[in-house]
């Protein structure tokens, strides 16, 4: 009998106590960000897909084209082709592709380039309805950047 | 003009009361959304909806428009009859009590000297829709949602009318308008605290709110008895809900609360209706910061609460009454 | 008709899953049912096979890296941790200390931010909407402490062989113990809100009770082993990293119900952060990542090594060939043994205990099916 009117007194206490702890949630200022309005900043280290270093000396990439980001990814997703043209003496970059529908954001590449020609992008609003559009033409990302 | 007058007074009456019910009932289901989910926001330390209009008012109305033009998916192999009937039935019983409620003095549709019973009899037929709607859907999560809501609703009538029944033996009427005339002097609230608190918890499990919503526990049963329920179907279960929430928490204003009784207002008779929604949406606001603090009870501990708890103390709550009025 | 008989016509089936909202995943739970009851619920598995384990075997062993942070996305970093030192130990890699230091710091951030959501889903298994979103509020603010060093906020792949990728800043320590004190604030709010609530209790006192011999015979680990009463803690009995070098406790339940594991995991993220506490209060200078060969070559031979999880031992098992490739890699996971007891647990129980025994046993499907 005692424990049965402990029980619901302690019982009924305690869902009091509860609805306290909402009720005082209730008039607290909110917590989340509305998104498309408002932004936080995104911290300097945050890794987005990877871009190619625009080096302020050259103005242009520091990669010299051999191809061990390639190699190293472990989702295949890059594809580098450097040809020598004309009147050069080294290899310039024609192609680099980066399939982001399958890349993991290990950063592997990013760490194993030997001229450190690479950074991650800070760009965290990717939406698209097909798959092509997140085979991302990195050079020309990076041409765009120079003009 | 002529055919108006040709007409009886009464009907006249009738039908403008019933415009008047449906559209509020409308509205009450819009505000109570709306509130429901800026309080479950807030609550949870988020702002709710804010996209559509001014902190997203009209939110529910675009709802709304969207579960109207939805389709009404009928599954393979439901009972049509049944699956059809099941919304409506949720949703026409809880329009009728709004006749008897007295919102204010003059404001009442008809104050029938039976009204109490009249609106416990309406709640009681809600039940049957969850169990034709959970029955006809041919499915079992939709079954079991269906029969939790049997089990819950016959077992929680019994404390909500003894509650009551204390209360009527204090003032000897079923007539609502009666029973709040009785309050002038003071509230029932304060003569009979614990028949107050049985059926406020009664009425949260009559209307299938959390911490007892059993026959919709989503974790659970997905949705519980309105699974397979789409589009109008759907939002006449959500319709019926919300209002019979307003209706429990009139019940209990009427019956606790003094009902229109208020600090004094010019044309009384009429704007104690101020008074009144006040003391109901603060209790609907108590049921929804309920809903949003809770977990759910398993439905054997529901019932055993019901006949271990509620049940005794409302009977010698009921004793105690009864012999203090007799002396 | 005789009991049984009437038992035996009443039967019927019911698919619980693959969605299902308390299955956490695509995990299908077939249940035998009579009425309410649950006579027999078989889990079945494979719905989110990805193959991690092939990947392993098929790409030189830094390429398994980003695969381990995906298998169990809730608590990723133990899992890198699991990984790296197996290559460690298989190639004989020396970690400097202050990248041991580093990785303990944020496996336990990342153990508290798990059990942060583990707290709120269970919750919400059990119906309560609120706690899941305070559970998320404190856990963003792991998410943002530990995105500052790992840059990404889910999948880390954080860890490298020989350390870690990215040295820990000033900053990063005062966040941390801000963060420290901030969760110590809030202990009350939960306390308040679900442990005391007598309704969570009903929910799961008594219920799911898994004996010490049944904890022992089915392989759980983790938290749902110690919430039976015994104390097995990787980081204690068969310490990694610096773990010896910490002092902490290892919760343990009494008898093994639900409640004991919810309340074994609350008490752990009381134990994480004072190691982290700690971890932070010795933090030593040096370098955070030591010299390591380009191509790593596994001796032939079989290596292992165990962690503790968020959710129990996690260990990985590992045969070299000689090449950089791992000729096979197997990795046990906590929660398919802590499934797997399941069937027996879940006999003649009621649905809503079912839901219930389910949450407590903080499961993560994809890991399961790896
Ligand atoms: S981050 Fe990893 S997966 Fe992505 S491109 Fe670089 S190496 Fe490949
Ligand atoms: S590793 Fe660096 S230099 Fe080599 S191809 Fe890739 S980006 Fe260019």
């Amino acid at each position: 009998m005692k424990q049965y009117f402990s029980e619901l007194f302690t019982g009924g206490m305690s869902l009091v106590e509860g609805l306290g702890v909402t009720m005082k949630a209730l008039f607290m200022p909110i917590v989340t960000v509305q998104y498309p309005r408002e932004e936080i900043d995104i911290s300097p280290s945050f890794r987005g897909h990877i871009d190619l270093i625009l080096d302020p000396e050259k103005n242009s990439y520091r990669c010299i084209t051999c191809g061990m980001c390639e190699k190293n990814c472990p989702s295949n997703c890059i594809t580098v082709k450097g040809e020598k043209l004309e009147g050069q003496k080294k290899k310039s970059l024609v192609l680099f592709d980066l399939d982001f529908t399958k890349c993991s954001l290990c950063g592997t590449c990013v760490e194993i380039c030997p001229v450190n020609a690479l950074e991650y992008s800070k760009e965290y609003n990717l939406a698209a309805f097909s798959r092509e559009a997140f085979h991302y033409d990195i050079l020309k990302r990076l041409e765009e950047r120079i003009k | 003009m002529e055919t108006i007058s040709t007409l009886p007074p009464e009907l006249i009456r009738m039908v403008i009361s019933a415009i008047i019910v449906i559209t509020f009932l409308f509205l009450n289901a819009i505000m109570m959304g709306y509130a429901e989910r800026k309080i479950a926001g807030h609550v949870q330390r988020r702002p709710g909806p804010m996209e559509v209009g001014s902190h997203g008012i009209l939110q529910m109305i675009i709802d709304g428009i969207k579960l109207v033009a939805k389709e009404l998916i009928i599954p393979f192999n439901v009972d049509r009859t049944l699956f059809r009937v099941a919304p409506l039935l949720s949703f026409t019983p809880v329009i009728l009590p709004f006749l008897v409620i007295p919102f204010s003095e003059k404001l009442q549709a008809r104050d029938l000297n039976m009204g109490l019973i009249f609106i416990v009899t309406m709640g009681s037929v809600n039940v049957m829709a969850c169990l034709v709607g959970g029955w006809g859907s041919n499915n079992k999560y939709s079954m079991f949602g269906a029969m939790r809501a049997v089990a819950q609703a016959i077992s929680y009538e019994v404390p909500i009318l003894l509650s009551i029944l204390a209360v009527i033996l204090m003032c000897n009427t079923f007539s609502l308008k009666g029973i709040v005339g009785a309050q002038q002097k003071i509230w029932f609230v304060f003569l009979q605290p614990v028949a107050f608190l049985i059926y406020v918890v009664a009425g949260l499990a009559e209307t299938n709110r959390a911490p007892f919503d059993l026959p919709e526990a989503e974790s659970e049963l997905t949705a519980g008895f309105h699974t397979e329920y789409s589009g109008m179907g759907f939002s006449l279960f959500f319709l019926g809900e919300y209002t019979n929430m307003f209706i429990v928490a009139s019940v209990a204003t009427v019956l606790f609360l003094g009902g229109w009784h208020g600090p004094h207002l010019p044309y009384g008779e009429y704007l104690g209706v101020v008074w009144f929604l006040l003391k109901v949406y603060f209790l609907l606001f108590l049921m929804i910061m309920v809903r949003w603090t809770y977990p759910r009870v398993r439905f054997d501990q529901l019932l055993n609460f019901s006949w271990k708890y509620l049940v005794p103390f409302s009977l010698a709550n009921l004793l105690i009454t009864a012999v203090v009025v007799k002396l | 008709m005789l009991e049984s008989e009437y038992q035996e016509q009443n039967r019927f089936f019911l698919n619980m899953g693959p969605q299902h909202p308390s299955t956490h995943g695509v995990l299908l739970i077939v249940l035998e049912m009579n009425g309410e009851y649950v006579l027999d619920p078989q889990p079945v598995l494979g719905f989110i096979h990805r193959m991690h384990e092939k990947m392993g075997e098929s790409r030189p062993c830094p390429g398994f890296m980003p695969n381990t942070g995906r298998m169990d996305y809730v608590c990723a970093l133990p899992y890198n941790h699991g990984y790296v030192s197996l290559i460690e130990r298989k190639a004989g890699i020396e970690v400097p200390e202050r990248a041991e230091y580093i990785r303990v710091i944020t496996s336990e951030l990342n153990r508290i931010a798990s059990h942060l959501l583990w707290l709120g889903a269970y919750l919400l298994d059990l119906g309560a909407f609120t706690p899941i979103l305070y559970g998320f509020d404190d856990r963003e603010h792991i998410l943002d402490i530990l995105e500052s060093v790992t840059g990404s906020r889910l999948t880390y792949s954080y860890y490298r062989f020989g350390g870690v990728c990215q040295d820990i800043d000033e900053k990063f320590v005062e966040r941390t113990r801000a963060f420290i004190k901030r969760l110590r604030k809030r202990y009350g709010i939960y306390e308040k809100l679900v442990t005391k609530n007598i309704i969570f209790i009903k929910r799961t006192e008594n219920i799911g009770i898994v004996s010490p011999d049944m904890a022992l015979r089915y392989g759980m680990t983790g938290p749902n082993l110690r919430g039976s009463g015994i104390s097995y803690d990787i980081r204690k009995n068969e310490p990694y990293s610096v773990y010896p070098e910490f002092d902490f406790e290892v919760p343990v339940g009494r008898q093994g119900d639900c409640l004991d594991r919810y309340m074994v995991r609350v008490r752990e993220i009381e134990q994480c952060l004072r190691i982290i506490e700690q971890a932070l209060d010795r933090l030593p200078e040096g370098p955070i990542r030591s010299k390591v060969p380009k191509n790593i070559k596994l001796s032939p031979g079989d290596c292992n090594f165990a962690v503790e999880a968020a959710r129990g031992e996690l260990s990985y098992y590992l045969i070299g060939d000689g090449t950089s490739t791992p000729y096979r890699l197997k990795v046990r996971v906590p929660s398919y043994s802590n499934l797997s007891c399941l069937p027996e647990l879940g006999r003649g129980i009621l649905l809503p205990d079912l839901v219930s025994i389910l949450g407590s046993f903080d499961l993560v499907i994809p890991e399961i099916d790896r």
